[in-house]
């Protein structure tokens, strides 16, 4: 393998993701990930000289909608898909910045 | 000698833009909701919900755009800025970073050392997060996704403010620009513009430029003045203590005056930031520009040239009425309905104004429309009001937008000009007040005052006061 993730790669990328890994976890993760950029380095192998960098994968541009309310109250369906529910909103575990 | 410091400041401001709907989807925007009540699949992050973009918000920033000299990307696409926190229920929050909507522009701002350009680095498409309360009763915190969604632009200046006094400059300015565009009514207050200050200082005539802080939580220019004096003051302590400015967030506190840190770069955030494969990219061709241009408002400065060389008011008139779209609107629908500009801009000036601030509120707010203004106008222009009750009728128009003619006839206001009663009833006066009449004629001027004030008083204040006058004159 060409790339190697180092520990506090593994460890920081944890803690974007929010994500807590075991030993063997963070051991596999920096396997996966360590295959997953070889494989895309084969990219480094092309000329891409002159090819424009491709943020979507079909030849669609402008798509639009009108500035027309179209949404009825849904918020009862909205809701079910809390994880709870208090006063019509959606109950977290407590969060302060 | 002390070091003598620059300070440098650059702004974020983020403006709620005026659609009807959500950016990505069919939600209305309407504030004051129940909560979650505008909400759908697509702005509570569900999966496999399709975002769509809202044209509207495509045409408000491109025109805010060409309004502050900005270039516009014609090529242009979203990114996903990833980071976790409840308000942001897709766990990435719909933005630009490679390729923004506008670019490299700016704008002319007033100093007191004449005109100075500030640099526009570059304005972007995003959307707004949710609300998050805190439930002290179950330890928990609550969410509101109706702000989820809504259409922000932020416009993202040059580090080229060096006080508050420009930074205000600025404010207004772009403020300005934005509500005659309609593109947002740009309301501090209530946090359809907010402001970030980014602020570092230097020694004068240093090149580079010092560690930066960012400041939030500016709601109000007096709060944004204040906290840029406080951070200038406290980044030169630390400098003369031989200390650190540390590349921060802080908070500001406009009550105590004082700011604390949010977070240090030391936590700086990683948004690995990438294209959104759900939203296709735009294409603008210049006849789609050209469209907009077209579109463009008269701007305050053009109108005010107008003003100048069109209408007799003063110039201070001028200032105060086209620093409102809205009353600028009234004003030239007024005259143009046949009103003098200047009994116009009186009523503008005194009676609006002192309503306004009477009753907290914002020239925006205005609620009578021209038709009834140029009504009023012409119903004194007749004489068949006087001043006091022209004034009384106003309160009532101001309040409730009423017909004046109508309301006038309703509550029978209307001046009587016939003489005969009027003449009674100043002669009725006349025999009332010996002692003052007795004084007018001794040549105390002043004495008639007061007779003209009882003759009103008896006619219920609809009587003439000039008329009253040359009676009185007459008979005495």
């Amino acid at each position: 393998m060409a790339n190697i993730i180092s520990d506090e790669t593994i460890e920081y990328v944890g803690i974007l993701a929010k994500l807590e890994l075991s030993g063997e976890e963070k051991e596999q993760a920096k396997k996966d990930m360590g295959s997953m950029l070889d494989y895309i380095d084969k990219l480094g192998e092309l000329d891409t000289k002159g090819v424009e960098p491709m943020s979507h994968v079909f030849p669609v541009k402008n798509v639009f909608r009108e500035d027309v309310v179209t949404n009825e109250d849904m918020r009862d369906a909205v809701l079910k898909n809390a994880p709870g529910e208090k006063n019509g909103m959606f109950t977290v575990p407590r969060t302060f910045e | 000698m002390a070091k003598q410091y620059e300070t440098v400041i650059g702004l974020e401001v983020h403006v709620e833009l005026a659609t009807k709907t959500k950016i990505f989807c069919g939600c209305s925007t309407a504030f004051g909701g129940e909560p979650n009540t505008h909400t759908c699949p697509v702005c509570t992050g569900m999966p496999g919900s399709l975002p769509v973009l809202n044209k509207q918000v495509l045409e408000y920033a491109v025109a805010v755009g060409l309004a502050t000299n900005c270039t516009i990307t014609q090529y242009c696409k979203f990114d996903r800025k990833n980071y976790f926190y409840p308000d942001n229920p897709q766990n990435y929050q719909i933005s630009q970073l490679y390729l923004p909507i506008c670019q490299n522009g700016r704008v002319e701002i007033e100093t007191e050392n004449g005109k100075k350009y500030v640099g526009i680095h570059e304005i972007h498409m995003e959307e707004d997060a949710g609300k998050l309360i805190h439930d002290e009763w179950d330890d928990c915190s609550l969410v509101d996704y109706n702000r989820s969604g809504v259409p922000l632009i932020e416009i993202v200046s040059e580090p080229d403010m060096r006080s508050a006094e420009e930074v205000i400059a600025y404010l207004e300015k772009l403020r300005m620009t934005i509500q005659y565009l309609g593109a947002s009514d740009c309301k501090l207050q209530e946090g359809s513009m907010r402001a970030d200050v980014n602020l570092s200082i230097r020694e004068v005539g240093a090149e580079a430029f010092g560690t930066r802080t960012e400041m939030k939580n500016l709601n109000s220019f007096k709060a944004i003045a204040r906290a840029i004096e406080g951070e200038r003051e406290r980044q030169i302590d630390l400098l003369e203590a031989g200390e650190k400015v540390i590349q921060e967030t802080r908070r500001w506190d406009d009550n105590k005056g004082e700011s604390y840190a949010m977070r240090s770069k030391e936590d700086a955030q990683d948004y690995r930031y990438f294209p959104d494969p759900d939203l296709v990219p735009i294409m603008l061709d210049d006849a789609f520009l050209d469209q907009i241009r077209a579109k463009q408002p008269e701007f305050r400065e053009e109108k005010m040239l107008r003003y100048k060389k069109e209408f007799d008011i003063p110039e201070y008139d001028i200032q105060i009425i086209t620093g409102s779209k809205h009353m600028a609107d009234i004003f030239e629908q007024t005259v143009a309905l046949g009103s003098q500009p200047k009994k116009v801009s009186n009523w503008l000036m005194v009676e609006t104004l002192r309503l306004l601030k009477e009753n907290n509120m914002d020239p925006e707010d205005i609620r009578f429309s021209p038709e009834n203004l140029a009504k009023l106008i012409s119903l004194t222009d007749a004489k068949a009001i006087n001043s006091s009750v022209a004034k009384e009728v106003f309160e009532v128009m101001f309040d409730q937008n009423i017909d004046p003619e109508k309301y006038v006839e309703e509550k029978g206001l209307k001046t009587v000009n016939d003489e005969g009663a009027l003449r009674k009833t100043v002669e009725e006066v006349i025999a009332n007040n010996p002692q003052s009449v007795e004084d007018y004629r001794n040549g105390k001027e002043k004495a008639i005052g007061f007779l003209v004030g009882q003759t009103m008083k008896a006619m219920k204040g609809k009587a003439d006061p000039g008329m009253i006058n040359k009676l009185l004159k007459e008979l005495l």
